[in-house]
């Protein structure tokens, strides 16, 4: 630990002096290969723009020229960091919140305990130098800021940087765990909504199976995992008379009927006909069958009427008709659609019925005032050509009374 | 007889009965100064009746405006016509000009025609921005915003201007009471009393001929044929504003004038932000040129260049004669021709860029 408080000190130094002499640097860039590779990927890393170098991490004097100095066991020069030492030797910076927050105040500083507690964090500590430890994923020698977009942990790359092991099949192969998981969830709706809609916030790996702190999440635990994010259908679901029985089964709630990774966007198909997800557990005739069809039917038949007043309205507003109100209205009833697919993860027909109902209601007003709208263009055409054969015949009385005054006295 | 005892007619009569209107092949020109006067009088009188329902706060303007095209019977109508006859309006009132130009008849004894014609179309083009932003939704909150920032860009009197327009620092509720007191108010006042001046010089000095007109016949030993105002040619006026009421009463109804989206002053300006039509040479001019010029911002550069070229035009009868009272015909033709090319071009840019 003298020797890393040396580098340290002399990054440190370095640092204030502004003009540090870095001997690891000089000499390793103008080396080839795979010498000069960590000197040149360390020119777009954070800790070197925060004033640390090559010493802070792997020992030794950058003071002097001379490699045998500088790269002296005396002088504190580790070498290359063993797989297993890696997570300590960052911790030794990352957990010393006296130290992170010199640099940034709001830095947290509980990965490394984080880390201890996961699958990757224990393998490690089993002796498994091959499972995943800070390197893995920030990448060495060009470790970037978190926000950083060339980052492998940049919400859009976390992924792939994941993939990079857990799609690898013979890597494991000797963890006994499958490596479908990146090709599944580019086919979910939450790579669409990151990948493609460019929301950052949307789910990638981390947020349910943690970052530092990397764990599957059990059977018992997958609801309050998308409940995270779906409040208000885990609170249903809870409701819902599958919460006893899927938990009985021992299988996880939402993973039932979405999946896990491949999670697709959600439609009323999953409740009735050769899509439903029903017919997984409920036989064809039976109650709980019928009611997935019942509920089907009643969202289907609010998803059809929405659509037939929205043509009517947007017919309405093109022809230039003031039907804001109608359409403000409109959005009331989408809610109540909304509502009703929500309330479908309780399971009971009654409460999916009771926002289609309100739904249907507020469908039924606003194509009404659109038709209105459009029986009052008509009237307004109407009205025009009238107008405009009277103002025609008018022109053509003045044009004659005009020709009568002007004509020669016969 | 009773009338005429009181308000002694004989003299209005008299004088209708021997004004006459020149007739040659540009005679038509001449329809456009009345069709202008028609269409003021059409905004008038539905002004008014969108008075009896607009209410001029932020928390109602939209709303009252939306209850008059929704809910008023035959509102829609009436708002709509209000902002199409605005439009034609000054369109009207841009052709009348280039035709007195072209025609020109702003030569001497009507330079003060002339100069009160120019102030009418600043007066219309007050009443367009003022009354722009009075339904109080998206764009027109926008356009105001632009319009007054490059205001307050003026050295000196800008930023006290740009206050005094906006009742604060901001666009917002003085703002939009401060416009409707112009709109309603104060331009009508002051365009009421203008207008008659406008009128009563016309009456004065009667139509003009061209020059080249006077000239051909002049040369034929003859003198240009008249047609008597009353009924000839106030029958012809009558025809065209019949056409012009078909024309404003078709677009009305075809194409309803748009409410578009309440102002939110706290939302990002939506992309494609413009004025109207009449105000986009001068804007997408400003928008080409660069941030500085030199030490001079650009924006600033540019309201100077238009100010500049504003005391050109209303200039124009005055340099339009040289110091041996020979007309610069040219000059004046190709600074018409210059100054319509530079407003369609512009404006079009403007419109689809």
């Amino acid at each position: 630990m003298s020797g890393r408080r040396l580098a340290l000190g002399l990054a440190a130094v370095f640092a204030a002096s502004g003009a540090a002499k870095d001997s690891c640097l000089e000499c390793h860039s103008s080396l080839d290969g795979r010498l000069q590779a960590p000197a040149a990927a360390y020119a777009n890393d954070i800790h070197r723009h925060r004033g640390f170098g090559c010493a802070a991490c792997h020992g030794g004097d950058p003071s002097y020229d001379d490699p045998t100095i500088a790269m002296s066991p005396a002088r504190g020069f580790r070498g290359k960091i063993a797989r297993s030492a890696v997570p300590k030797l960052c911790a030794g910076c990352h957990s010393d919140a006296n130290l992170m927050h010199k640099f940034n105040p709001r830095q947290r500083v509980d990965q490394y305990a984080q880390y201890l507690t996961s699958i990757h964090g224990k393998q490690i500590a089993a002796g498994d130098e091959a499972a995943a430890n800070c390197v893995d994923c920030h990448s060495v020698h060009d470790i970037r800021n978190v926000k950083d977009p060339l980052t492998p942990v940049h919400p859009l790359r976390l992924p792939g940087t994941c993939a990079r092991c857990h799609s690898d099949a013979a890597r494991m192969a000797k963890y006994k765990i499958p490596t479908r998981q990146y090709d599944d969830y580019h086919g979910s709706v939450h790579w669409e909504a990151l990948a493609k809609r460019g929301d950052l916030s949307a789910p990638s790996c981390a947020s349910c199976h943690g970052n530092h702190g990397a764990t599957p999440p059990q059977v018992a635990s997958v609801a309050a995992v998308c409940g995270t994010c779906h409040v208000l259908l885990e609170d249903l679901f809870n409701k819902s008379p599958h919460q006893p029985v899927f938990a009985s089964m021992g299988v996880a709630g939402c993973v039932v009927c979405h999946g896990n990774h491949e999670v697709r966007k959600p439609s009323a198909k999953m409740l009735a006909g050769t899509e439903s997800v029903c017919s997984q557990c409920h036989e064809a005739a039976s109650a709980g069958a019928l009611a997935g069809v019942e509920m089907a039917n009643l969202i289907g038949k609010l998803r059809q009427e929405l659509d037939s007043s929205d043509r009517v309205l947007r017919e309405a507003a093109s022809a230039g008709m003031e039907v804001s109100e109608a359409l403000l209205r409109q959005q009331e009833a989408s809610e109540n659609f909304v509502k009703a697919r929500v309330a479908v993860h309780e399971f009971r027909v009654a409460a999916v019925g009771k926002p289609v109902a309100d739904g249907l209601r507020i469908a039924a007003e606003t194509r009404r005032a659109g038709e209105q709208a459009l029986e009052e263009k008509d009237r307004r055409r109407i009205g025009l050509a009238i107008s405009l054969v009277t103002i025609a015949v008018t022109m053509a009385g003045l044009w004659m009374a005009i020709r009568r005054i002007e004509s020669p006295p016969a | 007889l009773w009338l005429e005892e009181r308000l002694g007619l004989a003299g209005v009569r008299e004088f209708i009965r021997h004004k006459s209107v020149p007739v040659h092949s540009a005679t038509m020109w001449y329809y456009f100064g009345g069709i202008t006067l028609f269409l003021f009088v059409i905004q008038v009188l539905t002004g008014i009746l969108l008075l009896l329902y607009y209410r001029p706060t932020i928390g109602e303007a939209f709303e009252s405006v939306q209850f008059i095209t929704s809910r008023v019977e035959f509102g829609w109508l009436v708002r709509s016509i209000h902002s199409w006859s605005a439009n034609l309006m000054i369109l009207g009132a841009f052709i009348h000009m280039f035709s007195v130009v072209f025609l020109r008849a702003y030569r001497r004894p009507r330079e003060v025609t002339w100069l009160s014609g120019v102030v009418l179309l600043g007066l219309a083009l007050g009443f367009g921005f003022s009354g722009y932003l009075l339904p109080w939704n998206e764009v027109s909150y926008f356009a105001t915003k632009v319009g007054t920032d490059m205001a307050a860009s003026l050295p000196g009197i800008g930023p006290p201007l740009a206050r005094y327009l906006r009742g604060g620092d901001d666009v917002g509720g003085a703002t939009l009471t401060r416009f409707f007191g112009f709109h309603v108010a104060v331009l009508p006042g002051i365009t009421t009393l203008v207008l008659l001046l406008h009128l009563a010089l016309v009456q004065k000095h009667g139509i003009s001929s061209p020059p080249r007109v006077e000239e051909e016949y002049r040369l034929r030993g003859q003198a240009v044929p008249q047609m008597p105002f009353f009924p000839n040619f106030f029958l012809r006026e009558l025809m065209a504003w019949y056409a012009a009421l078909g024309v404003l009463g078709s677009l009305a109804a075809i194409f309803p004038w748009e409410l578009g989206v309440k102002a939110d002053p706290f939302a990002p300006a939506p992309a494609g932000i413009r004025p109207e039509w009449y105000f986009l040479a001068p804007f997408y001019t400003l928008k080409l040129l660069p941030s500085h010029v030199w030490i001079i911002e650009g924006e600033l550069l540019g309201l100077i260049g238009f100010a500049l070229l504003g005391v050109f035009w209303v200039l124009l009868p005055f340099w339009a004669v040289n110091r041996e009272g020979i007309e610069r015909k040219r000059l004046v033709t190709g600074a018409g021709v210059a100054l319509l090319a530079y407003l369609a071009t512009f404006s079009a840019l403007g419109y689809w860029k």
